[in-house]
């Protein structure tokens, strides 16, 4: 127990407090000017805007894998399956490289996009591509289980009451898994906004269009304006927090839709 | 006796239309779903070692025996040999206070242990810096003892450390709860001493958890770029681990040496996952537990 508490506050805490002091170590005007900078605007635009697509993606798709994952059989399932803790298991560096080369004008994918005017490598789009990937596997994994464990008897009463399949789908299978379906896309959406290695690769890391929020950081540190970088890391944890805690209102909301 | 018989069977087939879905959706759902699994995972995994042997087989194994290269190698083992063992313990410990005992803000120390998992990486590198740097809150003490922690060895593990501190005691904390103290209560009823308790009853009860927790804590390690990067300095041959010797390589457009450091990453993760689905296929009931929370 002691422990515990005192390795955490160790490697954890203190820490983090740290760099709630250094934000403010050159004052809070520096604070501000970093805080209403045009660049560090637009990173975190791109940082969140980015993570609110991809998890939105990922919520979406993650929620269809997972179906067709828990009530389809086919060939190859099995793979599959252990497959989507890829992201997981892959450094974000070689995901990173690998997407990039892939995407890419030259790429195995990028060669078709690029004759439809999608150009994904070294651009927002890129940024939203490595996103999905990474927070891929938190939908399907906590979704999954859910599903699994979900009564038939249940789908056969909505069906003996003469509920059509997509209503029974839509009203009565969907509420119970979206609370599930909610803590992945959270749980996606935090890692998607902090990424910074699967996403420099293929982001081109333009200020103002195609630069993250953590890539600023960085920048940042190497230009030696520590407080200047502790202030983007404060204003990415505020975010976050903040984002955090209104999906969790979210699920409460949708939780008690459930006992209804 | 037919009449009444045909409007039975004509109803029949009517919920079993509604309890699954037609032919064609199925057909359609698992199309979509194989495909962008296909697309998203088994791709870029093939790419990564078509790149890398794209150059041909000897200049594979010239970039994996370069010496910067080799000393890559060598420091993101050693880090992870040293970030492993510790965060080992701390998840033993964490887990068997928080699953076998209870006390006040039991929540809040939960929430703190998953914190690493909601910050960015670059953020968890950058706090070490903000404390050990030479304009740092503890750095000015550290430098005239020549104590020297960011930009080398011991500020590449603390940030790995720090990165990894959830793995092990996330699987741990589930898998203890679901097991009650039934168990550890009999074993000191019957004179067993704390240690002896711990040891021979809680451990063998959680080794698979146990396993599973080193071994993605391992592949974390091993793989980390975001902390490690901001701490390190990217000195070659000397606080260089592989993602960063990666990130070097591929922006001096060394692409097919780039790759081949990578495919030794990605063959890394990919032993974790093979392991990780044996563990899951044949202890499946015992680690379900940890997948439900």
């Amino acid at each position: 127990m002691g422990v515990t508490v005192t390795y955490l506050s160790l490697i954890v805490l203190i820490p983090l407090a740290a760099m709630f002091v250094r934000s403010l170590g050159d004052g809070p005007a520096h604070f501000l000017s970093v805080a209403t900078d045009p660049r560090t605007l637009a990173a975190l635009r791109l940082s969140f805007g980015g993570a609110l697509i991809a998890a939105l993606i990922n919520l979406v798709m993650g929620m269809l894998v997972a179906w067709v994952l828990v009530r389809y059989p086919f060939p190859g399932k099995r793979l599959l399956d252990a497959a989507v803790d890829l992201p997981f298991a892959l450094p974000t560096a070689v995901a990173g490289i690998t997407l990039t080369a892939l995407f890419a004008g030259d790429g195995w994918i990028g060669q078709f996009l690029e004759p439809l005017g999608l150009q994904v490598a070294f651009t927002p789009v890129g940024v939203v591509v490595a996103m999905v990937f990474i927070g891929l596997p938190f939908v399907v994994r906590t979704v999954e289980p859910v599903l699994a464990d979900f009564e038939k008897e249940v789908e056969e009463a909505a069906a003996t009451l003469g509920a059509s399949r997509l209503q029974t789908v839509v009203r009565v299978i969907l509420p119970s898994i979206l609370p599930a379906a909610l803590t992945g896309f959270a749980l996606a959406f935090a890692r998607a906004v902090g990424e910074y290695g699967s996403v420099i690769f293929i982001a081109g890391n333009m200020p103002y269009q195609s630069e993250i929020a953590p890539l600023l950081i960085v920048i940042r540190l190497e230009e030696f304006d520590y407080s200047g970088a502790a202030a983007v890391g404060v204003l990415m944890l505020l975010g976050a927090f903040l984002l955090l805690l209104l999906i969790n209102l979210l699920q409460a909301w949708s939780r008690s839709y459930e006992r209804r | 006796m037919i009449a009444t018989v045909t409007p039975a069977a004509n109803a029949l087939p009517a919920p079993r239309r509604a309890t699954r879905e037609g032919q064609g959706v199925r057909w359609l759902l698992t199309t979509i779903a194989v495909l962008f699994l296909l697309g998203f995972l088994v791709l870029p995994l093939i790419a990564v070692f078509v790149e890398a042997l794209r150059a041909g087989w000897d200049t594979y194994v010239a970039a994996i025996l370069e010496p910067d290269a080799l000393a890559a190698i060598r420091l993101t083992l050693l880090v992870a040999a040293i970030a492993v063992p510790v965060n080992l313990v701390f998840g033993l410990c964490a887990s068997w206070a928080i699953a076998k005992f209870d006390f006040p803000g039991k929540s809040v120390l939960i929430t703190l242990i998953d914190l690493p998992f909601s910050v960015s990486p670059v953020i968890s590198g950058l706090v070490w810096v903000l404390l050990f740097g030479t304009s740092g809150l503890l750095g000015p003490f550290l430098a005239p003892l020549g104590i020297k922690i960011v930009f080398a060895v011991p500020g590449i593990v603390l940030a790995t450390i720090f990165v990894t501190f959830p793995f092990i005691a996330r699987e741990l904390i589930p898998l203890m709860a679901e097991q009650g103290r039934e168990a550890e209560e009999a074993a000191v009823s019957l004179g067993a001493s704390g240690w002896q308790t711990f040891r021979l009853v809680t451990l063998p009860n959680v080794k698979w958890g146990l396993l599973y927790g080193v071994l993605l804590c391992n592949a974390r390690a091993m793989g980390e770029f975001g902390a490690v990067s901001v701490v390190s300095g990217h000195i070659r041959g000397l606080t260089n681990t592989m993602p960063l010797h990666i990130e070097i390589l591929y922006n001096e457009y060394q692409s097919a040496a780039a790759f081949a450091v990578a495919s030794l990453l990605a063959l890394l993760g990919l032993v974790t996952l093979v392991i990780k689905t044996v563990l899951e296929w044949r202890y499946g009931a015992e680690l379900a537990a940890t997948r439900r929370h």
